[in-house]
């Protein structure tokens, strides 16, 4: 188990937007979050990553507590999340994109008066991953240049870049197209092979193909846990998220 | 890899070579252009436009608004005449001073601002740096309304005298270009690229492990005392220190021209500062309130060219042939 949270809650001014909340996220698994719109999944990542702060539950990532860790140190510890909405820096080149995420380890990225050909050495590595999702021909693009879908992979692909033990994915495949869709799923196989990924995704197709473990959340709260057979054949999931096409 | 790349490579070479030549261009030109124009004037607009590029590592570059940067240039004015004057400092000791008080201070002010975002940082330097002003108006020091007079210009290294007006005038062309060097510089390194990616997107940097509140107050930092340099030769150029240097309006000033010229460029801040010292040079014969035509050039700028005289330039067909910018 390298990330988990206990009784987790928040609450926005007297709404609680999650509540009792326990996740155990464990090395070499792909675990899915899943639920309704609204249902706090965005939040629970927010709350993983320390973006937002719990108003009550604890939270251990490797062994140790981060419940009052900043959310710049928990990514240096390993714990890195992707973002709902695609994030990008869009006016710097796709190469950058990567380069920003590369040049963290070391002290690289405080030294105000090394010129740029300084992050040169990184290109080889930045290739390599940017070759990995197909996106090696727009090295040079200007982020914003991508479509919505390439943008996407460019994200997870800088996420990779650095190499986090543990992965959190909001939402990765929203707004791709069908060949990315299957392009980022192998991905996600492939590096959940050596490292945890928490994802969150509306793609059922996926879930089921890609997770070894489901927790279903509804208003805040878990509905329900395990694998996909028991989560689909739940009967309150039925009603609250599956709807009665799925008869 | 690709021939995507080779291409963009070679595009990047002419556009290297377009800009070299430009700026040699514009070298030669001040390095003749005191044989032409009144020195004082040109080492005016040397010192606005070195302020207004520090101003603009911050707003370009990092994407922090300050409405609080008179502090910094206008405290350096005072500190490096009050060096040179009372404590008879040479020249360069007492600009050193003054980039070291200007340092200090955004460190100060700096690490209250960067708490908040938007436009509570602005309001926040602005609320600090009139904290300021107030105590300049009040201390012994600056000698309040009437300001520090007859601020001599000294010997520079002991030996240039700089009361000769050319001599005054290379020294300040000279730490000018060193200025906008280290702005160049700054920008277009590792540091400067993490505060391009903060500009950009400042969640995405704290995702990635950066702790974005360092590099901000790093920035403001540099850009404090950058501007605390020109705050010091404006000290030497003018001979005395004035409240105006600290007031809000000097904190409006700079923003204007700025934006004017064209955020987020090397030259864009440089060809801003000109025209806006160039246009009040021009009206104050005239007895034409300047505040006016300043808040209308700001207005037409902002509807009609909102990315500046030079981002427009950069964004024109011109500059695509020129091979400044790729075609789209
Ligand atoms: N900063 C905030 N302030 C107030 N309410 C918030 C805040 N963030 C989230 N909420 C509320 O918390 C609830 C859960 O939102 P959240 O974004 O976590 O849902 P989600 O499961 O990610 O939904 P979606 O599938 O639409 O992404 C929503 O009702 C939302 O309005
Ligand atoms: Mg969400």
């Amino acid at each position: 188990m390298v990330l988990s949270a206990r009784d987790l809650r928040r609450d926005f001014g007297g709404f609680t937007a999650v509540n009792n909340v326990n996740i155990d996220v464990h090395h070499a698994k792909v675990h899915a979050l899943i639920g309704p719109n609204g249902a706090g999944k965005t939040t629970v990542f927010n709350l993983l990553t320390k973006f937002l702060q719990p108003t009550s539950g604890k939270i251990t990532l490797l062994g140790q507590d981060i419940t009052k860790t900043a959310p710049a140190r928990v990514a240096r510890m390993g714990l890195v999340r992707s973002f709902q909405i695609s994030a990008i820096f869009p006016h710097l080149t796709v190469l950058e994109n990567i380069r920003v995420a590369l040049q963290r380890p070391g002290n690289l990225s405080t030294q105000f008066w090394l010129p740029l050909s300084k992050l040169d050495v990184l290109n080889d590595r930045a290739m390599e991953l940017l070759t990995s999702v197909g996106l090696q021909n727009q090295c040079n693009s200007l982020a914003a240049d991508l479509s919505y879908g390439r943008k996407r992979v460019l994200e997870i692909a800088t996420t990779l870049a650095l190499d986090p033990k543990v992965l959190l994915l909001d939402e990765p495949m929203a707004g791709m197209g069908g060949e990315d869709v299957g392009m980022v799923a192998e991905l996600i196989r492939d590096v959940a092979k050596t490292r945890a990924v928490l994802m969150v995704e509306h793609n059922l197709n996926v879930v089921s193909d890609l997770c070894d473990h489901i927790t279903v959340l509804q208003r805040g709260e878990i509905l329900a846990e395990g694998d996909y057979a028991t989560v689909s054949n739940d009967e309150q999931v039925k009603i609250a998220y599956m709807g009665t096409d799925h008869d | 890899m690709t021939e995507i790349s080779m291409t963009s490579e070679t595009r990047n070479q002419t556009a290297n070579r377009v800009q070299i030549a430009l700026i040699i261009a514009l070298l030669i030109a001040l390095i003749f252009a005191p044989f032409v124009l009144y020195p004082v004037f040109l080492m005016k607009v040397l010192c606005f436009a070195l302020f207004a590029s520090a101003f603009n590592l911050l707003l370009g570059f990092t994407g922090l608004l300050s409405f609080g940067h008179a502090a910094f240039f206008g405290g350096a004015v005072y500190f490096t005449a009050h060096a040179v004057k009372e404590w008879g400092f040479s020249p360069e000791a007492g600009i050193l001073l003054g980039v070291a008080g200007a340092a200090v201070m955004g460190l100060v002010i700096g690490f209250f601002a960067i708490r908040r975002q938007g436009i509570y940082f602005a309001m926040i330097t602005l609320a600090l740096s009139q904290m300021f002003f107030f105590f300049c108006l009040q201390a012994e020091f600056t000698k309040g309304e009437d300001g520090l007079q007859g601020v001599p210009r000294g010997h520079l290294l002991r030996f240039i005298d700089l009361n000769e007006p050319l001599n005054m005038y290379f020294f300040v062309l000279g730490v000018f270009v060193l200025g906008v060097f280290a702005v160049w510089r700054i920008v277009h390194s590792p540091f400067g690229m993490i505060l391009r990616s903060i500009r950009e997107n400042e969640n995405r940097a704290i995702s990635l492990g950066y702790s974005v509140n360092l590099y901000k107050l790093g920035a403001f930092v540099m850009s404090a005392a950058l501007a605390g340099l020109a705050g010091g030769l404006k000290a030497l150029v003018f001979q005395f220190a004035t409240l105006t240097d600290v007031a809000w309006q000097m904190s409006g000033e700079v923003i204007l021209m700025t934006l004017l010229g064209g955020i987020g460029t090397i030259f864009g801040p440089i060809f801003g500062a000109a025209f806006v010292v160039t246009v009040q040079n021009y009206l104050s014969t005239t007895g034409f309130p300047v505040t006016v035509l300043t808040g209308l050039i700001f207005i037409v700028c902002v509807l009609l060219f909102r990315r500046g005289i030079v981002g427009e330039f950069n964004a024109s067909n011109l500059a695509v042939k020129l091979g400044l910018k790729s075609p789209k």
